[in-house]
């Protein structure tokens, strides 16, 4: 093959190459596949249920362990019993100690870190058997009430998106980032 | 059989590897069947029955043998108080290879399995990102789409063994929450790109649609890493108990954060904090200090077969099986022990192991009638080796059950019978 012959071939591979879009330049958007729809971030207000430390996703409302107790009785007690000491290992809310000399009970009040969880957890799968039927307001009290279980804020405290961020944790400062290892 | 020198690998009757290139081993697995040949060498053989006449027709789904066992997975006791809460373990005593039948993947599920319609599931992608946006499954399936074969494990899986105590169990029975397939979807960060992440982006909260809205952060590196908006498990849509129609899938790293069911991706600062990366999946140590977002699945190997609950018939020569994994590679070496960890021997490898996948060895082993403990110890392609129990309780104690990978010992006794036990 001469080297006329050989340029020329090359040069059809090439242009066909080209037509199929796999030497398209850096940067080309044109055989990008994109197929998300626009949405606005109001559009989400009842789809996004992420309620976080910072308070962000936090709805309006608010609600006391006072208002909570009646809320709690018809919703939660059947599992979480009376004071929040539960029916199985599961279910124990209320109580515990990590500074306990046998195996800690790890609940709410004696492990969990931020107090926003314990919202965002009620608001999307609580009550087991039907989650998702409670009102912001009724989630704010009930929060409010395993809050007030676990001597963590008094029984007339309004718990709204501010005042709930703001508490302090008693097992707060008690985990350890691990992610760095990944 | 017949006599022959077997070169001996390690103590208590471990043999070199490399017989089985030279020789047709019959494993556990056949050893309840009758043979045709084998038992009478001296036989005279026939054509049997089922050549005689035409079999089934072709069929529209197939079904295993009825002569091949009932494979099932071991699901627990449904529990009023926990509604769809619970898990269905993978029988790894009875699988060869290393791919997971897609009936058999274990399962673990906080609220339910979700009887979703796709043509009514939306992927939202919101927070921190130039453009929210909506995907609909019909759009997802025409994105190009990458394949992975990976493992998956429960970080609960195998914790029962940490505290110690009774657990007399088979390997599904304390390992089973284990499974490996091939995972097929769109990169995450395809869908993360055309969102438009900003800068200040760090972790991507993952949000399912079951009854639980089951929630994980996943940091931004891995998101743009490896990790698939997955769609079909071994050639066919994701089923039901895996998420159907779409789940996340994050190679290596500890099942719960594989989102199922996938719903909403929500770019952040911080982590979330849900219930699952906070009150559960987390690790109290013996300070009582807490590790939070421990990821990726530490180096780990169990021997399949011979295992819990299995009984040697007489003595001779057997061939122990058995998985490894890693969530930091792929698997670079196994050893087996027949003597409780006293002496070692290099097991083969079936297949090249893959990257956060299963790999399977194998070693024949003269099974001399007395007293044995089976183990094996893997490595992987970052340096980890496995870890003895004692290591583990070590390091760890016993107030936490997750992210157990300690070497699995299992003892035969001089009759056969072969159970967990703790050395």
């Amino acid at each position: 093959m001469s080297m006329s012959r050989r340029t020329a071939a090359w040069g059809r591979i090439l242009a066909l190459l080209l037509c199929a879009g796999w030497l398209a330049p850096a940067g080309s958007q044109e055989a990008r596949i994109q197929l998300g729809t626009p949405i606005d971030e109001d559009q989400l207000s009842g789809f996004d249920l992420i309620a976080a430390p910072d308070g962000s996703g936090m709805p309006p409302g608010a609600g006391t362990a006072r208002q909570g107790r009646s809320v709690y009785e018809l919703n939660c007690l059947r599992c979480h019993a009376v004071n929040g000491e539960g029916v199985s290992g599961n279910t124990v809310i209320a109580g515990g100690d990590m500074r306990s000399e046998e195996l800690p009970l790890r609940t709410v009040g004696s492990y969990w870190p931020h107090a926003s969880t314990l919202f965002d957890f009620i608001r999307r799968a609580m009550p087991a058997d039907a989650p998702k039927t409670l009102s912001d307001d009724e989630v704010y009290q009930v929060t409010a009430y395993v809050l007030f279980l676990n001597g963590i804020v008094g029984e007339d405290e309004s718990i709204n998106s501010e005042t709930l961020t703001a508490i302090a944790m008693p097992n707060g400062d008690g985990f350890v980032d691990h992610s760095h290892l990944h | 059989m017949k006599e022959l020198q077997w070169e001996k690998a390690a103590g208590n009757g471990l043999l070199n590897r490399r017989h089985l290139l030279q020789l047709g081993l019959t494993g556990l697995g056949a050893a309840g069947a009758s043979a045709a040949f084998g038992q009478d060498a001296g036989a005279i053989l026939q054509i049997p029955e089922w050549s005689r006449m035409p079999g089934a027709n072709a069929s529209a789904y197939g079904e295993r043998s009825r002569y091949a066992g009932d494979l099932q997975r071991m699901a627990g006791t449904p529990d009023p108080i926990y509604p769809g809460g619970g898990s269905s373990r993978t029988p790894l005593q009875f699988l060869q290879g290393t791919i997971t039948p897609n009936a058999l993947h274990f399962e673990r599920h906080h609220a339910g399995i979700p009887d979703i319609d796709p043509a009514g599931h939306t992927l939202v992608i919101n927070g921190l990102v130039r453009q929210p946006l909506a995907f609909s499954y019909e759009n997802l399936l025409k994105y190009p789409m990458v394949s992975r074969i990976n493992f998956l494990e429960c970080s609960g899986n195998s914790g029962a063994l940490l505290r110690g105590g009774n657990a007399d169990g088979t390997a599904q029975s304390l390992h089973g929450l284990l499974s490996c397939a091939e995972w097929t979807g769109v990169p995450l960060s395809t869908l993360l790109d055309e969102a438009g992440v900003s800068p200040e982006a760090r972790w991507v909260a993952a949000v399912g649609a079951d009854a639980a809205s089951m929630g994980r952060s996943v940091p931004i590196e891995k998101a743009l890493d490896d990790v698939l908006v997955a769609l079909y498990q071994n050639g066919e849509p994701i089923r039901p108990g895996q998420g159907y129609p779409v789940r996340l899938f994050c190679p290596g790293w500890e099942g719960n954060i594989s989102v199922k069911w996938l719903t909403q991706l929500k770019l952040m600062r911080e982590p979330a904090q849900f219930r699952d990366e906070t009150s559960k999946y987390t690790d109290t140590m013996p300070d009582r200090s807490s590790l939070q977002f421990t990821f990726p699945m530490g180096v780990k190997s169990l021997i399949t077969s011979p295992s819990g609950r299995m009984n040697l018939p007489r003595p001779g020569i057997y061939q122990v099986t058995g998985v490894a994994w890693s969530g930091h590679g792929a698997i670079r070496r196994v050893e087996v022990s027949a003597d409780g960890g006293a002496t070692w021997a290099e097991a083969e490898m079936q297949a090249e192991p893959g990257d956060k996948a299963l790999a399977r060895f194998t070693i024949p082993w003269e099974w001399s009638g007395g007293p044995a403990v089976l183990q094996s110890r893997a490595a992987d392609s970052a340096g980890n080796v496995q870890p003895v129990r004692d290591e583990v309780l070590a390091a760890r104690g016993t107030i936490s059950f997750y992210h157990n990978n300690c070497i699995q010992s299992w003892g035969v006794d001089d009759g056969g019978a072969i159970s967990n036990v703790y050395v």
